[in-house]
């Protein structure tokens, strides 16, 4: 008996080692274009022989609470995934990113109960401790991105005086109590500990804004991946520590470059408004007292448009919370029909996540060919009559090109500062998600329309039928 | 045990190289497809929550792996679906590099 199973653990090693080879091969395709699609499938092979065979392997007992809980997540996940609309994807990663980091804690907490009710909780109390606090971190921090990104609560930054020390006492109070639990094991302790890994979670996410959300899920993606690797220990599982610490480090380094295209530093994301405020100031100091912007009015902006020749439309961030993409398609069409000639400039990382703003604009059924990578637009701006800048910011934000001591120098940008007109449409001055001034909005040339981004657009639509 | 705690030190250490390396040069635009196709992976965490499941005694341990289990799946499955979809759209994307002939094709299906 016990030799049968001694061998058939070696057997699902080695079928833990291809699992983990699937891993590795899956990631490096999903870093390449062309491969990309196939390493999801090679993730997926994967991960169905690890499962596949943990059954086969382990003793059997409560199969039906395994089935009966794969099935109901199955049956949940699928639809959710699959109708979820384009624009609410970095919302679903988010989410399932937050449900693994669930997983890991509860398997941690299970496993401490496991050990309490044996009577030996000492050993291996750290991993389980670790797995049980960044997981608390990482569902916590997520399900609050998912509220923001799907705007069920502001996708604003939420500060209040005093918060930094607040999350300082958290991020203390989880360290003391893991102190605590691993001197003398008490279930409270570990409840306790886990809440208070919850708040901090929470309490990190509410200073970020919405636009740096993506970043900061692919670092609680890390987490979660640690979180597992950590469970791997707990468990004795090879196959747990390979695939949460490639996904821990890989995360880490994806993150990294998620927050370098986007001109950003993580602290300067994570610290949210406390790491703009100074920024904007910095950057501000050139001119910004007494400096004022020239607001306009629908009718005048849409004037402006139909007598052009030549209009680019700029699209951001803007544009896709306020779902302006058909909106903006069908001004572009009233625009063409006047023979105006329009085309889209796409910044690469503009928009809530890489690639964001092709997607909507083809879902709107906007031609291929006017839509226009950033070289070839920036060929054009100096022969555009107007560029229509909507909820877009940093990544037009002259500084990156022009001033060698703004935060976000060097960062590629549109330089819509090049055309004839600009015209921003805007919800309010509140700088982008970068939290740096623009200067180009008080330059003399730059027109802004305030208010949500598909409201402005249908006015400038009907004002351009109009004129 | 079948794995002693510094076997699998070595194989963390050696994974998180691995990691670092694997993904050295990815385009910006396909960071997101990465991260939620990183994020499915890491829902292989449901080959832990079936171990709990095997041990657990008691309706409060049978719940809690009921859970794991669960939220796992939701990982896994959610994360590959998604992961899909997105490379899917990028596709839809580069067609018309591709050709503007077949990527006219592939919209008509």
């Amino acid at each position: 008996m016990t030799a049968a199973i001694q061998i058939s653990y070696d057997g699902r090693t080695a079928v833990y080692l291809f699992a983990a080879v699937c891993f590795v091969l899956a990631l490096k395709a999903l870093s390449s274009p062309r491969n990309a699609r196939y390493g999801n499938l090679v993730g997926v092979a994967g991960m169905v022989v690890a499962i596949v065979v943990t059954f086969l392997v382990q003793d059997p007992g409560h199969d039906w609470v395994i089935g009966a809980g794969m099935g109901a997540g199955a049956l949940v996940a699928v639809p959710a995934a699959r109708k979820v609309p384009m624009t609410g994807m970095p919302q679903m990663v988010a989410i399932f990113n937050g449900v693994g980091g669930g997983a890991a804690a509860v398997i941690s907490l299970s496993d401490y109960l496991q050990r309490l009710s044996s009577g030996v909780p000492a050993q291996k109390g750290v991993e389980v401790l670790f797995a049980l606090v960044v997981g608390c971190l990482s569902f916590s921090g997520s399900m609050l991105a998912f509220a923001k990104l799907q705007e069920l609560m502001t996708g604003r930054p939420v500060m209040y005086p005093g918060q930094q020390v607040v999350n300082a006492i958290l991020a203390l109070a989880v360290v003391a109590l893991g102190v605590i639990t691993v001197v003398s094991p008490h279930l409270w302790a570990v409840l306790a500990l886990g809440v208070v890994a919850l708040a901090l979670g929470a309490g990190v996410v509410l200073p970020v804004g919405g636009a740096d959300t993506p970043v900061l899920i692919s670092l609680l993606n890390s987490f979660t991946g640690l979180a597992v690797a950590a469970d791997g220990f707990v468990l004795s599982n090879m196959i747990l520590v390979v695939a949460g610490t490639l996904v821990g480090a890989s995360g880490a380094l994806l993150t990294k470059m998620m927050s370098d295209a986007m001109g950003r530093s993580l602290p300067n994301i994570i610290l949210g408004g406390f790491g703009a405020a100074p920024a904007a100031s910095d950057d501000g100091a050139a001119g910004a007292d007494g400096r004022s912007v020239r607001s306009g009015e629908a009718g005048d902006i849409g004037t402006l448009l139909a007598y052009s020749r030549k209009v680019m439309i700029v699209p951001g961030y803007g544009l896709a919370v306020a779902q302006a993409q058909h909106v903006a398609v069908e001004l572009a069409h009233a625009l063409e029909s006047r023979g105006v000639e329009v085309a889209y400039a796409i910044h690469p990382v503009a928009g809530r996540m890489p690639g964001h703003m092709n997607v909507l604009l083809a879902e709107a059924d906007a031609p291929y060919e006017t839509l226009v990578e950033m070289e070839q637009a920036n060929d054009e701006f100096p022969s555009t009559d107007v560029a229509l800048v909507v909820g877009a910011n940093d990544v037009v934000n002259p500084a990156a090109r022009d001033n060698p001591g703004s935060p976000i120098y060097g960062m590629p940008i549109l330089n819509v500062d090049r055309a004839a007109n600009v015209v921003f449409l805007k919800r309010s001055m509140r700088p982008g998600f970068s939290g740096i001034d623009n200067a180009l909005l008080y330059d003399p040339k730059t027109v802004l329309l305030f208010g949500d981004a598909k409201e402005s657009l249908t006015k400038l639509l009907s004002a351009v039928k109009a004129s | 045990m079948i794995t002693d705690v510094i076997d699998l030190l070595v194989i963390f250490v050696l994974a998180v190289f691995v990691g670092f390396e694997v993904i050295s040069k990815v385009p910006s635009i396909l960071h997101t497809p990465l991260m939620s196709g990183s994020n499915a992976i890491h829902g292989v965490i449901l080959v832990g929550a079936m171990a709990i499941a095997s041990q657990a005694h008691g309706s409060l341990q049978m719940s809690l792996a009921f859970v794991a289990v669960f939220l796992s799946t939701l990982n896994i499955v959610g994360g590959v679906v998604v992961t899909d979809r997105m490379l899917d759209m990028f596709k839809a994307r580069q067609q018309p590099k591709a050709g503007q002939g077949t990527g006219q094709d592939g919209n008509k299906k």
